[in-house]
């Protein structure tokens, strides 16, 4: 549902991503790792047409990035990694925000909200203004943000950054749970959560992938654990 | 003829593709969703936040507290000059201080990030916010409505004059609110796009001045000093305050708006996520 061919965006002199190509399949929950400044949030952002790619493109569900960028934001839900928001508003009129610019009018907003409050556990803060919520429950808004038009195609970038134990446990329920009839790409640090959820990993440095494969081909291939693994990749490769 | 056929063969899908393709370029650009869920959200947002009330409250002191301190009652006569004259040096001020955070804010925030990731397009955001701040700015005008009433009260004063002065001051608010749009894009920073705003008005409104017309035909030719006079907010304003709603005048300010927000817009698309 995603095919990303021969991406490349650079920033002046530097790089960001360098000639990225890789497809993502239905059902399929990506991990996207490598060390900061990789140029994971950059490949997230060209996918949400947020960033033109310098060169390359990529299709989401069939559209093109460059050709159809409208087309592509409806059919994604995208949550950037400072999970931004209006601090303002009310979770209950941010949410509203987002269903008007996403035409979920009148039942089916209803329905949207009725499935999506209870399903990030957002209820209790539901007439707060964003500003006063703590990190994770502004991560949870963003991510009812993200989910609220049942989208085909999720891109999450770090969800689970700054989130406490449970909460970290939580999200990464309710992605598994989403798994199977979507297409997901999840960046993270976090390596015990790739292997929890995702079927699949991309080891992506300076712009270039290293790896693509899966946790437990990666672990039998290195004989050691996911973080001996991305060290070995990672440092590696830049020696 | 066989030559004609292969052409015309070859030729046939490509002018049918590109019409498609117009067309749901204006699909795009012409779905209202995406402007009203930005129009809406930006008006309330002013009222949720206290930025419209210490807007107002400023104001409608100083355009109420000018108004007397000029001489209303001394004139002795049943108009509003003594109010219109007075807002072009007040919109040059406060409406900079309403544009400066539309897009300033929103980059320095990120939530760009999350409104240029919604199925809308960067023209209907920027319509939207210009609309909405427009709107805002009528709503501040119309709540002058106090002096309308006093001067009706007094005497009987000519109305359409004091409608043609509204209109005037509405248009002349969008032309400050469309180059105070421009530089809040230009800048992250909202002190930048204050100052650069305000000077940019200021500019505007004191070209039209008959102390800088003076200074400047000291040294210009003529036909550049009526060039710049005619560029100024301050001689259309005047005109239509006199209750002459001529063509030049109107169109002077709409395009002044056109101009500005289409700049505006460039601008943010280039620089949407630098």
């Amino acid at each position: 549902m995603i095919s990303i061919k021969n991406l490349r965006r650079s920033f002046g002199p530097i790089v960001a991503v360098d000639d990225v190509s890789f497809e993502v399949q239905k059902g399929e929950v990506l991990g996207f790792l490598g060390p900061n400044g990789a140029g994971k949030s950059t490949v997230m952002r060209m996918l949400a047409c947020f960033l033109k790619p310098d060169s390359g493109t990529a299709t989401v569900c069939g559209f093109d990035i460059l050709k159809n960028p409208l087309d592509v934001r409806k059919a994604i839900g995208y949550l950037a990694e400072n999970v931004p928001a209006y601090n303002e508003m009310t979770v209950g009129s941010f949410l509203d925000f987002i269903c008007d610019a996403r035409q979920i009018r009148g039942k089916d907003r209803r329905q949207a909200l009725d499935r999506i409050v209870p399903m990030c556990s957002i209820g209790s803060v539901y007439h707060q203004t964003i500003e006063t919520l703590s990190k994770g429950y502004r991560r949870r808004v963003g991510l009812a943000q993200a989910l609220i038009h049942d989208p085909q195609v999720l891109i999450l970038d770090e969800p689970t950054d700054g989130l406490d134990p449970n909460q970290k446990h939580e999200v990464r329920g309710l992605i598994s749970k989403m798994a199977k009839d979507k297409c997901i790409v999840v960046s993270t640090h976090i390596l015990e959560e790739v292997e929890a959820i995702c079927s699949r990993t991309i080891i992506i440095a300076r712009g270039k992938i290293l790896v693509d494969s899966t946790p437990e081909e990666l672990r039998k291939k290195y004989n050691c654990s996911l973080d001996e693994v991305f060290r070995k990749i990672t440092k590696g490769k830049a020696a | 003829m066989r030559c004609s056929e292969k052409l015309r063969r070859v030729k046939r899908p490509e002018p049918a593709e590109s019409v498609s393709k117009l067309r749901s370029l204006f699909r795009q650009e012409f779905e209202m969703h995406g402007f009203w869920a930005i129009f809406k959200r930006e008006l309330k947002s002013y009222f949720t936040t206290p930025i419209a009330y210490v807007f107002l409250v400023v104001f409608l002191f100083f355009s109420g507290y000018l108004t007397f301190k000029n001489g209303f009652f001394e004139i002795k006569q049943a108009d509003m000059v003594m109010f219109f004259v007075n807002l072009p040096l007040l919109f040059a001020f406060l409406v900079p201080a309403t544009a400066m955070r539309l897009w300033a804010e929103e980059r320095k925030s990120g939530s760009i990030e999350l409104l240029l990731t919604l199925p809308i397009t960067v023209s209907q955001a920027v319509l939207g916010k210009f609309f909405a701040a427009w709107v805002f700015l009528a709503i501040a005008l119309a709540l002058t409505f106090p002096m309308v009433i006093t001067v009706c009260f007094l005497g009987n004063p000519d109305i359409g004059l004091i409608v043609s002065g509204y209109l005037g001051s509405f248009l002349m608010a969008g032309g400050f609110l469309a180059i105070g749009c421009f530089f809040s894009a230009v800048s992250k920073n909202q002190v930048i796009s204050f100052v650069l705003s305000v000077v940019a008005c200021a500019a505007l409104v004191s070209a039209g001045m008959p102390t800088t017309m003076n200074y400047l035909s000291t040294f210009l030719p003529m036909g550049l000093v009526t060039a710049i006079e005619s560029m100024s907010f301050q001689t259309h304003f005047e005109s239509l305050q006199r209750g002459v709603l001529e063509f030049s005048d109107v169109s002077y300010f709409l395009i002044l708006i056109v101009g500005w927000v289409v700049a505006g817009a460039v601008i943010l698309e280039e620089r949407k996520a630098s």
